[in-house]
């Protein structure tokens, strides 16, 4: 089971901060992120695809799912 | 629908936004705007905190447009693309108060960090100063965030919470169109409950559809581009990130340009429109607005373009700045031409304290 940042009712930039703290912390590995506004959902998106990392957006009722990769 | 979204969250996508707002800052200047103010938010609330009689600061009474446009044009957007989500309660007080000091640091430099930059490509040398202000403020909230600084999660609320604002936004267009005179002097003249000025800066305005009209534009734009100048700024020292920097380089570059065109540029620090010259208060001015801004999460321009979206919060925060504006007026506190208001720099002080207090205190385990 992947380990899930729940990043919910943050306000910017505090999501991206979470996950830019992970990807420096770890280089490689699998992560979830769960996030409840677009402009969460892009800022995580771009930062992660800025550092190489592979990214699935899964949208579950209002909020969103992200399931980040890189080997 | 997805291409236009995706377009919108490209690197031209807030390129144009930018361009957009640069364009036509210039140009709503030239349809009667006053000088470098064809869009400043700060500005803008100030003087509809002035028009609604919470300051009586004669010269800059008014109820624009693009503020009301701003909003409207955000929820429009947020409605069309499935992003209205009304949501609130992370620490609306503090964002009140948060809102409010942002607003006595704009008022104390003269304006907003949109303002800032149409100033700089407008020739205005003291905005580099307060530019330079922005980014330390900035800086101080980035490190701030970087130790553990937050506000709290907000909630889900329910539908009508999120329409709350725009629905106050639609009762002060129709106050600019009826501005409703039912109050009386003692010799018995009316007066208020609206106020317009009658010269200064809060007399000279460009039509209101057109101010209506582009605010519209501008805030539809901002809200699917999430265009927020103190983001690029914080994005930039934070993370290293250059998008949203992009969308402010637009705006700097296009009002430069359409400046020149216009003979709207003139370069020096002396005599230049609704500014003064006290470097060290427009530095500290600024610095008071970018670390409140940066607690609070965005720019005033993006907070009005969340509250569209339904976001409370900033709807809390874009309130704190119009109820500052008529304190900043009342106290004394707001800058003027010829320089900083008598109590301005106690309240800069004082701002600043309440930041750092904030930013110490307020801290939570998330993750």
């Amino acid at each position: 089971m992947a380990e899930v940042i729940d990043a919910r009712g943050l306000s910017c930039p505090q999501p991206v901060l979470l996950v830019y703290k992970k990807i420096k912390k770890i280089s490689k590995g699998v992560f979830e992120v769960l996030v409840d506004t677009d402009t969460s959902k892009e800022n995580v998106s771009r930062l992660a695809s800025e550092k190489g990392w592979q990214i699935e957006v899964n949208r579950m009722d209002e909020d969103y799912r992200l399931v980040l990769k890189k080997e | 629908m997805t291409t236009i979204k995706n377009f919108f969250a490209s690197r031209w996508g807030i390129v144009s936004a930018g361009v957009f707002v640069g364009v036509f800052a210039p140009l709503l200047q030239k349809w009667g705007n006053p000088g470098n103010m064809g869009i400043c938010v700060a500005c803008m609330e100030r003087d509809i905190a002035g028009a609604l009689g919470l300051h009586r600061a004669a010269v800059v009474q008014y109820i624009r447009p693009e503020i009301i446009g701003f909003v409207l044009g955000a929820l429009i957007a947020a409605l069309l693309f499935r992003e209205f989500k009304p949501r609130g309660g992370s620490s609306p007080v503090i964002r009140f108060f948060l809102g409010f000091f942002a607003m006595v640091g704009a008022l104390v430099f003269l304006g907003c960090p949109w303002r800032a930059l149409l100033r700089l490509a407008g020739g205005d040398g003291n905005a580099i100063i307060g530019l330079a202000g922005l980014v330390v403020g900035i800086w101080i909230g980035v490190l701030f965030l970087k130790s553990g600084y937050t506000l709290g999660r907000s909630q889900k609320e329910m539908k009508f919470s999120g329409w709350v604002f725009p629905i106050a936004m639609v009762t002060f267009l129709i106050l600019l169109l009826i501005a409703p005179q039912f109050g009386r002097t003692p010799d018995g003249t009316l007066t208020g409950p609206i106020f317009f000025s009658e010269k200064g800066p809060g007399f000279q305005h460009a039509p209101i559809l057109i101010s209506l009209i582009i605010g519209f534009c501008v805030g539809f734009l901002a809200q699917r581009t999430r265009l927020c100048t103190m983001g690029a700024i914080r994005d930039v020292i934070l993370i290293k990130n250059m998008h949203l920097m992009s969308g402010i380089l637009g705006i700097v570059v296009a009002a430069f340009a359409v400046n020149l065109l216009l003979g709207q540029f003139k370069t020096g620090f002396s005599n230049q429109p609704i500014a003064h010259t006290s470097h060290l208060w427009n530095f500290m001015g600024m610095a008071l607005a970018g670390l409140a801004f940066a607690l609070a999460g965005g720019c005033p321009g993006r907070q009005l373009f969340l509250s569209g979206e339904g976001d409370g919060d900033a709807a809390i925060f874009a309130t704190g700045m119009i109820v500052g504006a008529g304190f900043a007026h009342n106290f004394s506190m707001a800058s003027s031409p010829t320089g900083p208001g008598t109590y301005g720099p106690t309240a800069v002080i004082i701002g600043l304290f309440f930041c750092i207090v904030v930013g110490f205190t307020m801290r939570e385990k998330i993750a």
